[in-house]
């Protein structure tokens, strides 16, 4: 495919503005650059062709089921997109006295209390942009905490050896010393463990639950109350509140503060990676750290305030607003029965793509059921075939199926992480299992026809070693 | 009432006998029962028109106006009908990060030509696939340039105080030390950047167009920051490069902007799209993620993401940055925007803004109490004073639809893009005439 | 699996050469380098660097991965091979010439292991 540097004929474009009107403003001839940028020169319907070939190379998640483990690729309704595009947000100047803009003030405080009920907090902020970001802002309120009271001496933060990268990113970002807890046979915390790792220098404990291995973890409230005693906190990593919401909340589990993931758990798109929206919410005594602005509403009407202690900013403005809009949509239409809805059949849904695969790949710790995603471990077809976890991968590809996450957790080796979610249905299910299944025939019968996968893509594997190796990063011009 | 749940009762229910279990409930055995909750309290579900209804009517409560002349970090302007037709493609909306490069050339592709037009915008050799914004651009920046001998960063008070608290608090948290240059007559004071410059100084970060629209003097600072051995960041609106000298032209190490002009709406403040490129020695240390270009198997050229032992998905606590995502479809945005626009329809957006901007000043400054606070050259905002108290003279031009500039310490911020043209600016002037006279008759 | 007599080795998979002039070069066994894959980039000490034993000296990328390359030594970095930084492949096609470090002023070292020694700890780890 063509480059749109490729496609690009001097003199051919579209004005789109008219001539300026006014005199020129003039500038010092070494305030200007040297030569214009080289930006493609384009006509409208080469331009718009270019896109279009461009989408065809794209699977979407009306392409095609979807079970991207940890990414809850659920379906993005259409309403969603339509408000958010609604002038009256859209066009909205972000530094407009908030009396002219009292409806968006109400779509962040509507929002905030809702996800606080979910989540069993009392306060939320809308501003970090994504999950890891929201991770970030939510370790910055535990080290605020500490460090209002003068306990200087907590400087470590306890995370799982079977959590996301940015768990210990995150943690090291925000200043502290990471220590990895070890997960016990069944993926879980391992008590003893924990006890051990615990003590005067605990900041606290990061933790996703279910975890990734799409288990609930049932000492979690031994585990919070470890912490506590320990004089930490306990920081909730929102990334699969798909599977227990409106069941089981953070706050009751005993957690403190949480991030929230709303393009994963509360339909927003997923945009190619981006943008997405992470807000974090925090019990009663951690509100008075949260970034400012928030939106308080007295008096019949909304407006903007900072905590008194606020840690700062982490972003420009209140966050990713759009995607906040899109989440209240999806929120206002599920509601107090459709959440739980949700959960429950991403669950349903896990637990029967799981059966129907069990009797013949291996599954990583999910003797008693999963919640919303399991792993499976293809360690012994690897062993037995020579076809890697990889290799099945990118036989679904043939088959029009987005390959589940890849190696991951990272304590699995050869692990596949599906999550089907809740939007797909039965016949889904059942035609990815038969592709499964056939692939495990294939990877015994003809194991160079999965190794050499995908077949019927637009591309074949790509040599990222030699991309690693000598970086090309952007179009070289000939000039 | 909808869940998006696509299986009927009686299929869920078959499911579960499938699995030997008889309720929903079953599922949730693992779930202590102190940690389970019967029923939260939130509205029930509506219909589809039910939801239209109150999100219309929370959108009908904000004003829209027909008039801006307000920027301070987000900008509105023209977007070609192309461009959101373009982004609005569902494969685009609904793929996740293009992980499955035989699956993702689109979004790969897209990244790699935005990248290509932001090292070409700035003047850099290396662009990342965008990162949060602007203000977490810079953050990231500062961060690049830590090393064991060198953390200092000394930022322009110039640049958006947004922008500046956020880096604050990224510092903060990592123990970065972290101070804020004095400024002088809306500018960055040189002389006192001499002195603080030292040894340990990692990294000076300036904005040009400052907040208050002032061109920042670059050059001197670049080579003062450069013998002193730290690097330079500079931060740009992406339009004004269409016409004014690069970060790469100044020597900068690091460019970063927020690329909001670049064709995404004003949308209360988000998603945006923050910009980051770097030269060459510094490619490494670049955050987020990056496209690169190679073969498949077939001989083919295509496009993956690349250098990806930087990320914390690999790196875990040993990474610079935690960045996970970017802001994927706004960078495909601003890219559909600079080809759509094109080199000189991006001049044209620049010349017109700035244009505009400066009609309106001198338009100002023919009214009693409006003068320019500092004489400068600017790009496309200026300060001016204001003769009456700032929030009753916004407040009023409100009300006759027009969202004048914005009050800030020192008078008011005012912005102009192509959008503001000569007879909108008329009746701005217009306007306040009327406000001032209705002031000096009460 | 290439495991030559003359070299020293540590548990971490690094070799270490004695010099004439008592100053020690060090590098990736060729155990290292196969359980590692395709070498990508080096990140490599700078001149004059402190090195200490059992301490992480350098790391090495992969296109999935990231390992650190521990010192075998405690000393002061003389000499880095800058050939890695555009050929990291190096390690991969000659890991015992591909050397990593050379560190001098040396006063302590690791546990060191000798070429036998090395290769049946080897065969212990892969099981």
């Amino acid at each position: 495919m063509q480059l749109l540097f490729e496609r690009s004929h001097p003199g051919r474009g579209m004005e789109y503005l008219p001539p300026c009107d006014t005199p020129p403003a003039v500038f010092d001839a070494d305030m200007l650059r040297a030569q214009p940028p080289r930006l493609p020169e384009l006509s409208e319907v080469d331009l718009d062709r270019h896109y279009t070939e461009l989408s065809k190379q794209t699977h979407g998640v009306n392409d095609g089921f979807y079970p991207l483990g940890s990414c809850t690729m659920k379906y993005n309704p259409r309403v969603n997109e339509a408000l958010a595009a609604l002038p009256g947000f859209s066009e909205l100047h972000p530094l407009q006295p908030a009396e002219t803009a009292q409806g968006a003030l109400e779509v962040l405080f509507r929002t905030e209390k809702l996800l606080c009920e979910i989540t069993g907090m009392t306060g939320m902020t809308m501003q970090p942009a994504a999950g890891a970001h929201g991770e970030y802002t939510g370790l910055l309120l535990i080290r605020s905490y500490h460090k209002s009271r003068g306990d200087t001496a907590r400087t470590k933060i306890l995370v799982p050896d079977s959590a996301h990268g940015t768990n210990p990113a995150s943690a090291a970002m925000a200043g502290f010393t990471v220590v990895s807890v070890p997960s016990n046979a069944q993926g879980g915390v391992d008590l003893d463990a924990l006890k051990a790792a615990v003590g005067p220098d605990t900041a606290g404990l990061m933790l996703t639950n279910p975890n990734t291995l799409g288990l609930f973890d049932p000492n979690i409230l031994e585990i919070t109350r470890i912490v506590h005693e320990a004089g930490g906190l306990c920081y909730y990593d929102g990334a699969n509140l798909n599977a227990v919401m409106g069941h089981a909340r953070p706050g009751d589990m005993g957690f403190d503060c949480v991030h929230l993931n709303l393009h994963k758990t509360f339909s927003p798109p997923h945009g190619g990676g981006g943008p997405g929206s992470g807000p974090v919410g925090c019990k009663a005594f951690l509100e008075q750290f949260l970034p400012g602005p928030r939106v308080k509403y007295e008096d019949n009407r909304y407006s903007f305030f900072t905590p008194e202690h606020s840690l700062g900013r982490v972003r420009g403005f209140y966050g990713n607003f759009a995607v906040v809009v899109r989440a209240l949509a999806y929120l206002l239409t599920l509601g107090r029965q459709g959440i739980p809805e949700a959960a429950e059949n991403a669950v349903l849904n896990a637990n029967y793509l799981m059966h129907k695969l069990a009797g013949h790949y291996d599954m990583a710790c999910c003797e008693n059921g999963c919640m919303h995603e399991f792993v499976m471990d293809l360690s012994r077809l690897k062993e037995e075939t020579g076809v890697t976890a990889m290799d099945v991968a990118k036989r679904l590809l043939d088959f029009g199926i987005h390959p589940p996450t890849m190696y991951f957790p990272l304590i699995v080796h050869e692990a596949l992480m599906v999550e089907p979610t809740e939007t797909e249905s039965v016949e889904t299910l059942d035609h990815a299992a038969d592709l499964f299944l056939q692939i495990w025939q294939e990877a015994h019968e003809q194991p160079d026809l999965v190794h050499g996968a995908p077949h019927t893509t637009p591309i074949g594997r790509p040599d990222e070693v030699t991309a690693a190796r000598k970086p090309v990063v952007r179009y070289a011009f000939e000039s | 009432m909808a869940s998006y749940v696509p299986s009927a009762r009686a299929e869920r229910q078959a499911m579960l006998e499938t699995l030997g279990l008889s309720s929903m409930a079953d599922l949730y055995r693992a779930v202590p029962p102190e940690a389970r909750v019967e029923t939260l309290n939130l509205p029930d579900g509506k219909s589809e028109m039910e939801v239209v209804e109150d999100l219309t009517e929370m959108a009908g409560k904000n004003r829209i106006f027909h008039s801006v002349f307000r920027g301070a970090g987000a900008y509105r302007h023209y977007i070609p009908a192309v461009v959101k037709a373009i982004t609005a493609k569902e494969q685009f909306v609904t793929s996740y990060t293009p992980y499955q490069a035989e699956i993702s050339q689109g979004i790969l592709q897209s990244i790699f030509e935005y990248q290509t037009q932001i090292c070409e915008l700035t003047g850099m050799d290396v662009a990342n696939a965008s990162v949060y914004d602007g203000a977490t651009a810079a953050a990231e920046a500062v961060f690049m340039c830590q090393d064991r001998r060198r953390t200092g960063v000394l930022a322009a008070s110039t640049a958006n105080p947004q922008v500046l608290e956020v880096m604050r608090t990224y510092c903060e948290s990592r123990g970065v030390p972290f101070t804020l240059l004095p400024a002088k007559g809306y500018a960055l004071d040189q002389d006192a950047l001499a002195g603080l410059l030292t040894g340990s100084t990692a990294c000076v970060f300036v904005q040009s167009p400052n907040y208050y629209g002032v061109l920042e003097d670059i050059q001197p600072v670049a080579d003062a920051v450069h013998a002193a051995g730290a690097k330079l960041i500079v931060s740009a609106n992406p339009i004004s490069l269409g016409l004014l000298k690069t970060p790469g032209e100044y020597g900068a190490d690091i460019a970063v902007g927020e690329g909001q002009p670049l064709g995404l709406s004003l949308n209360f403040g988000g998603p945006y799209l923050g910009f980051m490129a770097c030269k060459q020695p510094m490619m490494r240390k670049l955050p987020g993620r990056i496209v690169g270009q190679t073969t498949d198997n077939r001989g083919n050229r295509c496009f993956v993401l690349t250098l990806q032992a930087r990320e914390q998905h690999i790196r875990r606590e040993k990474a610079s940055s935690n960045i996970c995502s970017n802001e994927a479809l706004c960078a495909m945005t601003a890219s559909v925007y600079l080809a759509a626009m094109g080199p000189e329809g991006l001049r044209r957006a620049a010349e017109s803004s700035a244009s505009h901007a400066h009609y309106l000043a001198q338009r100002l400054s023919e009214l009693p109490g409006f003068a320019l606070k500092t004489d400068r050259p600017f790009f496309h905002e200026f300060l001016t004073e204001c003769p009456i108290d700032p929030e009753l003279f916004c407040r009023k031009l409100e009300e006759k639809g027009i969202l004048p500039g914005l009050p800030v310490e020192g008078g008011i911020l005012w912005c102009c893009t192509e959008l503001n043209r000569k007879p909108q600016i008329e009746e701005l002037i217009t306007a306040i005439q009327e406000v001032l006279h209705d002031a000096a008759a009460v | 699996m290439n495991v030559p007599e003359t070299l020293k080795y540590t548990k971490s998979h690094e070799w270490l050469k004695e010099e004439a002039d008592g100053s020690y070069t060090m590098g990736l066994t060729d155990y290292a380098q196969k359980q590692l894959g395709d070498i990508v980039f080096v990140n490599l000490p700078m001149e004059g660097d402190p090195a200490t034993a059992g301490e992480a000296l350098a790391d090495v990328e992969s296109v999935k991965a990231v390992a650190d390359v521990f010192s075998p030594v405690t000393g002061t970095v003389a000499a880095v091979n800058e050939d890695l930084m555009d050929e990291p492949q190096q390690i991969n096609q000659a890991p015992y010439e591909a050397w990593i470090a050379k560190i001098s002023d040396v006063t302590d070292t690791e546990e060191l292991l000798t070429a036998a020694e090395y290769a049946d700890f080897c065969e212990k780890a892969k099981g």
